[in-house]
């Protein structure tokens, strides 16, 4: 009963939601106020979503079950994650040693997802979608692998969340180390291709390709997605918080840092154009990798 | 006022189609986006995909070439969809009515639920028109569906 709480309301499927849908707002209000204009009002995302919960979903020709499952695969593993991560913030000790490593799983599962979803809907763009996302997470997956493998080595090898929020509790936190300030920056160019926003909306590319990998949804499923989407931006920069910035989690504290976090890539997004995919393929496997591994190096040295 | 109905006029996603204009009024619509005339601020969006869309909207005089891809659009896109005729090409083929290979207007083909007139239409008339249009689905709405 209380596990269908924690699924279902509190850390997880309805207050990240809600929480993601208002930080989507805030960026829609963010570039608006940017670019001079006004902007949505506060409710817009929830209006969207209920607007595609009414709408009629068509199925395109092709393995229908595959279709209409993917969505339903990435939601669950994003709520999996914000309900777990929630707990081990509310209750470190909580979770089972290793959940990092199923984070690091679980959060490459939406991607997947409307990799699959995208490929059964038999359509040439969505086609152009999934190959670049399938590109995009080759380029992303392994500095930001490097760089939690940092905050596992700062940890004296803890691969619990808890146990990294414990250490950071008692030794300050990773980001102020030479190593865990690299390791923090490559992580958060690595979860701007992850949210698949700004710089790196490759896959999706709405002026380009017409909404890529999510171009044959309409109705349910692409609600689902919308909702992915939503839970994504709140879990990725709070997910680099407890690894990066884990000393004072209250309440207070947590909401400044995302705060920062959230700003930051909006800024990002808001002035600079859309890298093409080889670009990006070439900026990952260069610069954040090539940080990531002086990155390791500093930590094995203590630094 | 169900909220079903409700979040859809509170959400409108446009799909915008060219069915043989001569591409003012589709700069017109992109000027309803900038900072002056901010559509946005109504929750209405520009949609790459027809499955996405809630409103289709429609610009030029349709010719033998486009029509049958209209009607294909048409048919693609998940209901309900409301067609708006942009520009008075689209409303009532104005100086192309009796040209060599336009076919019949657009509102034989399709059932049009908003005609925005001009040549192209100002964004304040755009503005004018899509609060008609939310009026028209919410007191469509009110009344009994039986059809």
């Amino acid at each position: 009963m209380k596990s269908v709480f924690y699924l279902l309301i509190f850390p997880g499927f309805l207050f990240s939601v809600s929480i993601g849908l208002l930080a989507g707002w805030l960026d829609r209000k963010l570039t608006a106020r940017l670019q001079w204009r006004v902007g949505p009002p506060w409710y817009q995302n929830f209006m969207d979503v209920l607007k595609l919960f009414g709408k009629e979903t068509i199925v395109p020709q092709g393995p229908k079950w595959l279709f209409l499952f993917s969505p339903y695969l990435a939601l669950v593993s994003a709520i999996l994650v914000a309900t777990s991560l929630g707990r081990s913030i509310i209750s470190p000790l909580d979770s089972f040693t290793g959940d990092l490593i199923v984070f690091i799983y679980l959060l490459a599962m939406p991607a997947i997802a409307t990799i699959i979803g995208a490929s059964s809907s038999r359509n040439p763009l969505a086609s152009v979608g999934a190959s670049r996302e399938m590109k995009l997470i080759l380029a992303y997956e392994l500095p930001l692998i490097i760089s939690i493998i940092v905050v596992i080595l700062k940890c004296r090898g803890a691969l619990q969340i808890g146990q990294i929020i414990q250490y950071q509790m008692s030794f300050g936190s990773i980001i102020f180390t030479f190593s865990g300030a690299l390791a923090f920056l490559v992580a958060l160019f690595c979860i701007q291709a992850k949210l698949g926003i700004g710089l790196f909306d490759i896959a999706e590319a709405d002026q380009e390709i017409m909404g890529g990998t999510l171009i044959e949804y309409s109705g349910l499923p692409l609600a689902l997605f919308k909702l992915t989407k939503a839970i994504m931006l709140y879990i990725l920069p709070l997910f680099i918080i407890v690894l990066f910035l884990g000393r004072d989690l209250s309440p207070l504290s947590l909401i400044i840092k995302y705060l920062i976090i959230l700003l930051v890539i909006i800024l990002i997004k808001n002035t600079n154009p859309r890298l093409r995919i080889d670009q990006a393929l070439k900026f990952f496997w260069r610069v954040p990798t090539i940080l990531a591994g002086i990155a390791l190096l500093l930590s094995l040295f203590g630094l | 006022m169900d909220i079903r109905t409700k979040a859809l006029t509170k959400s409108l996603w446009v799909f915008h189609m060219s069915v043989g204009s001569c591409n003012n009024c589709d700069i017109e619509i992109l000027d309803c986006f900038t900072p002056r005339h901010d559509l946005e601020r109504f929750g209405i969006q520009l949609i790459g995909s027809i499955r996405h869309a809630d409103i289709l909207l429609i610009t030029g005089a349709m010719n033998k070439k486009s029509a049958p891809i209209m009607k294909k659009i048409y048919a693609q896109a998940p209901k309900p969809i409301y067609v708006v005729a942009f520009g008075i090409c689209a409303c009532s083929q104005h100086m192309f009515r009796d040209s060599y290979n336009v076919t019949e207007p657009l509102d034989k083909i399709l059932p049009v639920d908003l005609y925005i007139p001009g040549c192209p239409p100002k964004p304040e008339a755009v503005i004018s028109g899509i609060m008609q249009l939310v009026n028209k689905i919410r007191t469509l709405d009110k009344k009994p569906k039986t059809l």
